[in-house]
C-alpha cells in the first residue's frame, strides 16, 4: 500500500486543524485587545459562560427545551412525510389525488407562514411544532415518494416470481430499495429542522436556546449569544452525524457507503 | 414450513432421478400482442417431463415473450399454458425463472438472497445449494462485490433451492464473458443431470443451445420454424465434428432471411420515389 495522506495515523485529526487554528487566532486577538468584546468575546469567555450556565442548570433546561421541540416537530412532520410518501409512491390513485396539492403547498416557504401560524396557534409551543413539522415534511415526503418509484421494477418482478407479495414484498424489497433516497430526505430535513427551530424560537419563547440568546442580547451578553449560536452548530452537527451513522448502518450493503477495508 | 430433516430428504431425493420428475409443459394456441402488434399467434409447443429444450431466434422473434407467458409473468391474449395437464394462470410454485441480469437484492447477503421467500429453516439447505454452485465461501458477502458470473451462480442457487420442477432460463448467460459462460453452462448441465427438472432455455447463442439442450426450437416471427432433436452424448465436446455440423446447420437456418423482407426493402424506395415525384409535379 502506498503511504499517503489518507492513511497517516493523524488522518483523523486533520479536519480539526483549521478550526483549532482559527480558535487560537481568535483567542490571541481578543487577549491582545485587537478585538472588542462588544463585537466578539474571547473564546475563553464563551467557555466560562457555558460553565456558569451549566452549573446553574439553566443551560441544560434550554437545550432540553430546544431538543424536545426539534425532535417532536421532526417526528410529526417526518412521520407524516414518510407516510404520505409511502402511500403516494405505492398507490396511483392516492398520488393523483394528493401529489399536486402537496407540491403546491411545498412552494410556500414555511417561515412565510409565521404571521398566520401566530394567529392560529398563538405564540405557544404548538406554533413552533407546526412550523418545524411543516418544514421537515416536504424533504421526507419527496424523497420517500421518488425512492419508491425508483425501486428497480426488475427486482419487484423477480420477488413476485419467488413468491413474495403484499406486506413481505413491501418490507423486504420496496422499503429497502427506497431507503437510500429516504435517508437523503431525512438528512436534508434535519438541517432544515434547526433552521426553522432557530427562527421559531427567536419569535417568542420562555425557554430554549433561542430564548437564551435573545435574552442575552437584551443585556449585551455577547458571550451567551455566541454560546447559543455555537450550541445550534453543535446540535446540527450531532444530528448530521446521527443521520450519517444511520446511513452507514442501514446502507452498509451500498458500495457508496462501505467503509474502507 | 419445512424442517431441516425434510430439507435433507429433498436434497437426497433430488440427487436420485425419477423421484421428483419435471413438469410436462404444454402450450396450446398461445396468442400475445403488444399495442396491436402480434408477437405470438396460435403458438403450440409441448416439452416433455425432464427435457432440456432451447429456444433460439433473432431479437424480437417472440422468444422472451413466450418465456414470460410460460412463467405467468404476463397474461396471454388467448390460449393456455398447462403444467402436467393443468391450466396455469399466474405464477406457480414449481416454476422458477432466471433472468438475463441476476436481479439480486443488493441489501441482502448472498445467503439471504438465496433464501428469499423461504423460512429460516431453509438456511441449511440454501448453504448446501450454494456449495453446489461453488459459492460456499461467499455466503455472507454483499452481491455488489461479486463478479457477473458469481451473481448468476447466486441466481441459479436461488432458483434451485426451491427444487423447481420447471426451470425457465431467459438468456441468463448473455451478459457473461466467453469463459465464464462455458463454466456456467457446465454447471447448469450437471445440476440438471442430477435433478432432472424440465428446463427451457431462451438464447441467441446457437452453440450454447447445442451444448445444453436435448432439443432446439427455432422461432421466427412468433412461429416455430425448426424443431431439432440433439442426440449428441453428454457432456458435449464443442470441438467435435458432429457438434460443429449441427451448429452450422442451425446457424444457416437462423441466418436465412425470410423472403418477404428483401422484396419489401427493394420496392419501398420505388414507391416512395414515385410518391415524391408526384408531389414535385404538383
Amino acid at each position: 500500500m502506498k503511504p499517503s495522506i489518507h492513511h497517516a495515523p493523524w488522518r483523523g485529526l486533520l479536519p480539526w486543524a483549521l478550526p483549532i487554528f482559527i480558535l487560537m487566532t481568535w483567542q490571541a486577538s481578543a487577549q491582545w485587545g485587537w478585538l472588542s468584546t462588544r463585537v466578539l468575546p474571547e473564546p475563553l469567555a464563551v467557555g466560562k459562560a457555558a460553565v456558569r450556565l451549566a452549573e446553574s442548570g439553566e443551560l441544560f433546561a434550554h437545550i432540553g427545551a430546544s431538543l424536545w421541540r426539534a425532535l417532536a416537530g421532526f417526528a410529526v412532520g417526518g412521520g407524516l412525510g414518510l407516510g404520505f410518501g409511502l402511500l403516494n409512491g405505492l398507490s396511483k390513485p392516492a398520488e393523483t389525488l394528493l401529489d399536486s396539492t402537496i407540491q403546491m403547498i411545498r412552494n410556500i416557504p414555511p417561515l412565510a407562514l409565521i404571521p398566520l401560524v401566530i394567529l392560529w396557534f398563538g405564540i405557544d409551543e404548538e406554533a413552533k411544532l407546526f412550523l418545524i413539522a411543516l418544514g421537515v415534511f416536504f424533504p421526507v415526503y419527496i424523497n420517500t415518494f421518488h425512492g419508491i418509484r425508483a425501486v428497480n421494477p426488475g427486482l419487484i418482478e423477480m420477488s413476485r416470481a419467488y413468491g413474495l407479495s403484499g406486506w413481505r414484498l413491501y418490507r423486504e424489497v420496496i422499503l429497502p430499495g427506497a431507503l437510500p433516497s429516504i435517508l437523503v430526505g431525512v438528512r436534508f430535513s434535519l438541517g432544515l429542522m434547526w433552521v426553522i427551530l432557530i427562527v421559531a424560537e427567536t419569535i417568542s419563547a420562555q425557554e430554549g436556546i433561542g430564548y437564551m440568546t435573545m435574552n442575552a442580547r437584551e443585556f449585551l451578553q455577547t458571550d451567551v449569544v455566541l454560546l447559543g449560536i455555537l450550541l445550534y452548530a453543535l446540535l446540527g452537527k450531532l444530528a448530521d452525524l446521527l443521520a450519517k451513522g444511520l446511513e452507514r448502518y442501514w446502507l452498509r450493503w451500498h458500495p457508496g457507503y462501505q467503509s474502507h477495508h | 414450513m419445512r424442517s431441516d430433516v425434510n430439507d435433507e430428504d429433498e436434497l437426497h431425493g433430488a440427487h436420485s432421478p425419477g423421484q421428483r420428475s419435471g413438469v410436462t409443459l404444454q402450450i396450446t394456441g398461445l396468442t400475445k400482442g403488444y399495442a396491436g402488434r402480434s408477437v405470438l399467434s396460435a403458438f403450440d409447443l409441448t416439452v416433455a417431463s425432464g427435457e432440456f429444450a432451447a429456444i433460439v431466434g433473432r431479437s424480437g422473434c417472440g422468444k422472451s415473450t413466450l418465456l414470460r407467458q410460460i412463467a405467468g409473468l404476463e397474461s396471454a391474449d388467448s390460449g393456455a399454458v398447462h403444467y402436467d395437464g393443468a391450466a396455469q394462470t399466474g405464477l406457480h410454485d414449481e416454476m422458477r425463472i432466471m433472468f438475463q441480469d441476476a436481479r439480486l437484492l443488493p441489501w441482502r447477503s448472498v445467503l439471504a438472497n438465496v433464501t428469499l421467500g423461504l423460512p429460516k429453516a431453509a438456511y441449511q439447505h440454501a448453504r448446501a445449494v450454494l456449495t453446489q454452485v461453488g459459492l460456499a465461501e461467499r455466503t455472507e458477502d454483499w452481491p455488489t462485490i461479486l463478479s457477473g458470473g458469481q451473481r448468476q451462480r447466486v441466481a441459479l442457487a436461488r432458483a434451485l433451492v426451491h427444487d423447481p420442477r420447471l426451470l425457465l432460463l431467459d438468456e441468463p448467460l448473455g451478459a457473461l464473458d466467453a469463459l465464464t459462460r462455458i463454466e456456467m453452462q457446465q454447471l447448469i448441465e450437471s445440476l440438471w443431470v442430477q435433478r432432472r427438472f424440465t428446463a427451457l432455455l431462451v438464447t441467441h447463442d446457437v452453440a450454447e443451445a447445442i451444448s445444453l439442450a436435448d432439443r432446439i426450437i427455432l422461432i421466427e416471427q412468433g412461429r416455430i420454424t425448426l424443431d431439432l432433436r440433439v442426440d449428441l452424448p453428454r457432456p458435449r465436446a464443442r470441438g467435435s465434428a458432429a457438434f460443429a455440423a449441427l451448429e452450422e446447420r442451425v446457424l444457416n437456418r437462423v441466418l436465412q432471411q425470410p423472403d418477404v423482407q428483401p422484396v419489401d426493402s427493394v420496392t419501398e424506395p420505388w414507391v416512395l420515389q414515385g410518391f415524391n415525384r408526384f408531389r414535385w409535379a404538383i
